[in-house]
């Protein structure tokens, strides 16, 4: 019995009881994944919501606010991020065709490019924080509005910007040290070799996440960075 | 004053007797569906039970009949959307020429001044026969302004204005309730709206000890605050012409087109640079947190005063001189 | 009996293992299901509780049993404890958990081990909510409006935010098992429109568990923040706009109104047919009145708004919005009505509580297009008026939908059956005390008496004292069948696999279900409520 290859699908050790055949399993998952996800956007959406609404009503101090960001630093940290999603799929598509070692590597070099995004970021918060543009008693922000020299910003404009900067990136920053987190354990099972071409379904659903926040990314740089550099 | 056990509340406005009417046929309505669907119910209950020899009898549904039992409830429906829709409608349109009353609400107690100058706290003195339109504000948390007799209702926010009105028809004392809950004492944060024959008004206006009239007062802190260095009547100040004002229509330097209306006012105060005038420079300084949520409203009386149109404030003065008593208005 | 007794040798999902651990670190759905009936009870005695001091208050117009503070925490712990503790994981949770994976022939869930971390969730919630109680409490509504909640209330805001945000995850993983459960988990020949209903309901469920609970999640933690560090998004005094927060609120916490009732009518469109012994009128119909509250339940949420200060334009779109999603609802009971016609009708505990949620939720419906006219709502929103309509929905509607539906599969679930005559009577009892604890209400709203009252003046005394008297008997009517279940699990008689003769696959097993559900996987080749190929139950049960 044990030889034959239906038997041996059968006991395939990552096949959980409950599951009829692999293939059940792995669609279960995946679907599994793409609902969390969608919960993921309804979370963010959220915030995204409040983000638009302010940035409507107070436009010009938003604006100049914006502008106190280190857009270097940001630049750097979406390509970071860009990169780390393509060694994402590399390690995927090298367990696909069964290569550890890549994967491994693949792996290893998302966890760095994640940390070093995370690094990034600290390093944009503190020079914020040293800067008094944390919200609450000692925040502080100098400048006018952008193409206005004798306006000055909004104090309390800014300070809901900057609430809404921390929330957004916090939140993001949050998801990325989970990644991290994920991505160390599958680093550590990638390279005891448990995921084959058969089975590596937690590498895709974990890629598909690291996906995700990525993107929210891509969403926030423009959105907080970018608002009107122009003038 | 009130009765032991009523089951109907008093009717004491215009608009309570527009939201019974409707109120008294979705009754009918309801009763009629209900009765009809538990007269079902029963009559298949007793019909149908289940007898020895009798099997249930295979049917699987009538697209016909679902299609019915969709499209007449959705029929009725969009009637009583329509039906609510135009008594809100009429809710939030304060008519033309009515008196104002403003309205400060904070934990737990209503402080209230009518146009004429007269402060009143968890109390509300207005005549029969004419419309008052409500300024509401809150100093603190969101409270609401319910007057159930007339069946009105209005949240009122901290930070800006919210407007109902009410044209009450019917002398009585009423209760006034908060109704958005707001903190310890919720409950004890209640009033009285006592609706006075026009004579019986007039005499507790004059009775009253007010120190000039919302505008007059307006115009004296107007001065002291300095506004009126800037602000000039004429085309020479550093600052709009505020004369004529009200409810027109603003260009503003962004390009965008507001009204003048009580919280484009009330902003422009509190935070000048929201909103820049086309024209001029953002010079003027920020008064948020300099003036008192009374100080406000005396201003903003005060620039409606200034605007002879019949959107401001009609029953009250127009442009008063500063120091001037209160101006006596007929009651009708 | 020979075959009862040899049912309750067998091996089966509760005496397979024992011990603490077995039950603490079991993935199997059907115990999971019974670790939440323990918890979800807990809480409902503590809200209703509550609930009872609440009435106990208002008995009289001044404010003398408690402080008015104590009030206000009532009634706050009152709503969260209710909403966010029972009845959003009642029948989804409970009878959704046992059930799904029996009725579309599943041997699980398809993530029993989140499944587990659910309830794990929901218990580190649950701790929290209580510890939030004990050491003080909070006074913000169940609402947690801003700004009071954020600058003003001086209770703990912070661990009821962070309890209510984890319990959400506790819902999200539910509501996402069960989906990828019915889309992937189907045994052969389970086809779509050969689902039990109750799937189509807890389907309906889900959707909105998933798409709205991280919306009201990520509100709690705007809120949390905003309280701890001062960020002003929702202080009218720096900026912010506490609508914004009304807005956000509603988003989830209307479409949580349908999570809270769905399941319910998918307890009663399996009841329904089962003691008439017919097929569902209409089956497509009741299946996509599902899909169409849970869809349009998202686009109705500033109906709640009416008087807080949004537009006019908004408002008017808001209230026709509104009068669509009452559509299927009526759909539904029309459905349920239509199905009795020309049954064989017996009238067994569950079908009471089904005939008692129809005729409830009909008064909640109807009284839910007296809020939805905008004219109206400026009158009656809160006050009593909105508080009824809801217990109407809520109580009357989610509470009897869970009571039948535990009485239906109580002897699948426990393998014993309850004394049918103390069920018949304590149906009566729920329904009748019911009717006089919120009836009374609607006048109490139209009357003008507000929501969140400690004291009230003394015209409205009559009618509470009427609805407090009601509250008393309904309590009766609630303890009643715990004692009696409690009491069955010992005494009671030995359940048959199939005791109402009802279809679907969870009756095709033993009661109670072994542990992998089946002993064969099973193959569906008929329709969903075919009554008319299955016998009616063999023996006539000497208690009815």
């Amino acid at each position: 019995m044990a030889d034959s290859p239906i038997a041996v699908e059968h006991h395939n050790p990552a096949l959980k009881h409950h599951f009829a055949n692999m293939e059940q399993q792995r669609e279960a998952s995946s679907l599994g994944m793409w609902l969390f996800l969608a919960t993921e956007i309804m979370f963010f959406g959220g915030m995204f919501c409040a983000y638009l609404i302010y940035r409507y009503w107070y436009f010009p101090d938003f604006a100049a606010a914006s502008k106190s960001l280190d857009i270097t630093l940001g630049a750097v940290n979406t390509a970071v991020l860009i990169c780390s999603s393509l060694t994402v799929v590399m390690a995927v598509r090298a367990a696909q065709l069964g290569k550890r070692q890549e994967q491994v590597v693949y792996l290893a070099l998302t966890l760095v490019l994640g940390l070093a995004f995370l690094g990034i970021k600290g390093v944009e918060w503190t020079s914020k924080f040293k800067e008094h543009h944390i919200p609450g008693p000692t925040f502080n922000f100098e400048g006018s509005v952008p193409g206005h020299p004798d306006q000055p910003v909004d104090q309390h404009h800014a300070q809901l910007f900057f609430s809404l900067y921390f929330a957004m990136t916090g939140m993001h920053a949050l998801h990325m040290i989970i990644g991290v987190g994920i991505f160390s354990y599958l680093l550590y099972h990638a390279w005891k070799g448990k995921y084959t071409p058969e089975y590596h379904t937690p590498l895709e659903n974990s890629g598909l996440y690291w996906h995700f926040v990525d993107i929210v990314w891509i969403y926030l740089f423009p959105l907080l960075y970018l608002i009107d550099r122009k003038k | 004053m009130f009765d032991t056990f009523p089951l109907w509340p008093a009717r004491a406005s215009t608009t309570a007797g527009s939201v019974d009417a409707l109120f008294i046929f979705l009754v009918a309505l309801s009763a009629l569906v209900s009765v009809a669907i538990f007269t079902m119910i029963v009559v298949f209950a007793a019909r149908y039970r289940r007898r020895r020899g009798v099997v249930a009898e295979p049917i699987e549904g009538s697209t016909a009949l679902e299609v019915t039992w969709s499209v007449i409830p959705l029929c009725i429906f969009v009637m009583i959307f329509v039906w609510g829709a135009v008594i809100y409608f009429k809710e939030r349109t304060p008519p033309r020429g009515a008196t104002e009353v403003y309205v400060v609400a904070k934990q737990w107690m209503w402080k209230l001044q009518h146009e004429e100058g007269q402060r009143e706290i968890n109390e509300l003195h207005v005549p029969v026969g004419r419309d008052v339109k409500m300024i509401l504000t809150s100093q603190d948390v969101i409270h609401s302004f319910f007057v159930p007799a007339f069946r009105i209702k209005q949240d009122v926010l901290p930070g800006r204005y919210t407007t109902a009105w009410f044209h009450p028809t019917k002398a009585g004392i009423y209760h006034l309730f908060c109704a958005e809950y707001c903190g310890s004492q919720h409950s004890g944060m209640i009033g009285q709206v006592v609706v006075l024959e026009p004579a019986q008004y007039q005499a507790w206006l004059s009775g009253g000890g007010a120190a000039g009239s919302m505008a007059s007062n307006g115009q004296n802190i107007f001065q002291q605050l300095g506004c009126s260095t800037c602000h000039r009547s004429d085309t020479q100040g550093r600052g709009p012409n505020l004369v004529g004002l009200f409810g027109k229509p603003v260009q503003l330097e962004d390009g965008r087109v507001v009204t003048a209306d009580e919280n484009y006012i009330r902003e422009s105060i509190l935070n000048p640079g929201a909103k820049i005038v086309r024209g001029f420079k953002p010079i003027m300084p920020v008064f948020q947190g300099l003036v008192s949520e009374e100080q406000l409203n005396l201003l903003v009386a005060y620039l409606k005063s200034l605007s002879p149109s019949p959107s401001g404030a009609a029953g009250g003065p127009t442009v008063v001189p500063s120091g001037a008593k209160p101006q006596e208005t007929k009651v009708q | 009996m020979a075959t009862a007794a040899l049912t309750a040798e067998r091996e089966n999902y509760l005496n397979q293992e024992y011990g603490i651990k077995s039950w603490l670190l079991t993935v199997d759905h059907k115990r999971i299901a019974l670790l939440y009936l323990l918890s979800i009870t807990f809480f409902f005695f503590i809200g209703g509780f509550f609930a009872l001091l609440i009435r106990l208050e208002l008995l009289t117009p001044a404010g003398d049993l408690v402080q008015a503070d104590t009030y206000n925490k009532l009634f706050t712990m009152h709503g969260q404890v209710m909403v966010f503790f029972f009845l959003i994981p009642s029948i989804p949770a409970v009878l959704g958990n046992f059930l799904v994976p029996l009725m579309i022939g599943a041997k699980d869930l398809a993530f029993p081990r989140i499944n587990l971390l659910s309830w794990y969730l929901y218990i580190i919630a649950g701790v929290l909510m209580l510890h939030c109680m004990l050491t003080g409490g909070v006074d913000t509504g169940w609402t947690f409006y801003t700004p009071f909640s954020t600058a003003f209330s001086n209770t703990k805001v912070i661990e009821a935010g962070l309890a209510i945000f984890i319990s959400g995850f506790s819902s999200i993983l539910t509501g996402l098992n069960f989906v990828v459960t019915i889309h992937r988990m189907r045994a052969p020949g389970m086809t779509w429109n050969r689902l039990p209903l109750f799937i189509w309901a807890h389907y309906a469920t889900s959707i909105i568990q998933l798409l709205g609970t991280p919306v009201i999640a990520v509100t709690l933690v705007l809120v949390v923040l905003e309280r701890a560090l001062h960020l002003g998004i929702f202080d009218p005094t720096r900026g912010g706009d506490p609508l914004l927060f009304q807005h956000l609120f509603w988003f989830y916490s209307h479409p949580a109104v349908y999570i809270m009732i769905l399941p319910a009518m998918g307890v009663v469109t399996e009841i329904v047919p089962c003691f008439a012994r017919k097929r569902i009128f209409g089956y497509q119909f009741v299946a996509m009145s599902s899909i169409g509250i849970a869809v349009l339940g998202f686009l109705v949420w500033a109906h709640h708004m009416f008087v807080a200060g949004i537009s006019l334009y908004a408002a008017l779109i808001f209230s026709a919005l509104s009068y669509l999603v009452a559509v299927p609802s009526a759909i539904k009971v029309f459905n349920w009505t239509a199905t009795m016609y020309k049954g064989s009708i017996t009238f067994s505990t569950p079908m009471l509580y089904a005939f008692g949620f129809v005729g409830l939720f009909t008064m909640g419906g109807l009284t839910g297009l007296f809020l939805a006219a905008l004219g109206i709502d400026v009158h009656v929103t809160d006050t009593y008026f909105v508080i009824a309509h809801f217990h109407y929905i809520m109580v009357g509607g989610a509470v009897m939908g869970y009571l039948g539906g535990m009485h239906f599969w109580w002897p699948k679930i426990s393998g014993r059956m309850y004394p049918e005559s103390l069920g018949r009577l304590a149906a009566l009892i729920v329904f009748l005390g019911f009717n006089l604890t919120f009836f009374p209400q609607f006048i109490l709203g139209y009357l003008g008496m507000p929501r969140r009252y400690w004291q009230y003046p003394p015209e409205f005394q009559v009618l509470n004292v009427l609805s407090t008297a009601g509250s008393t008997i309904l309590a009766v009517g609630y303890l009643l069948p715990m004692v009696y279940f409690l009491w069955s699990m010992r005494y009671g008689k030995v359940a048959p696999d199939n005791p109402w003769g009802a279809s679907g696959l969870e009756w095709m097993t033993p009661s109670p279900p072994p542990t992998f559900n089946f002993d064969a996987p099973p193959v569906v080749d008929w329709e969903a409520y075919d009554y008319e190929h299955i016998p009616a139950p063999q023996e006539a049960r000497s208690g009815g």
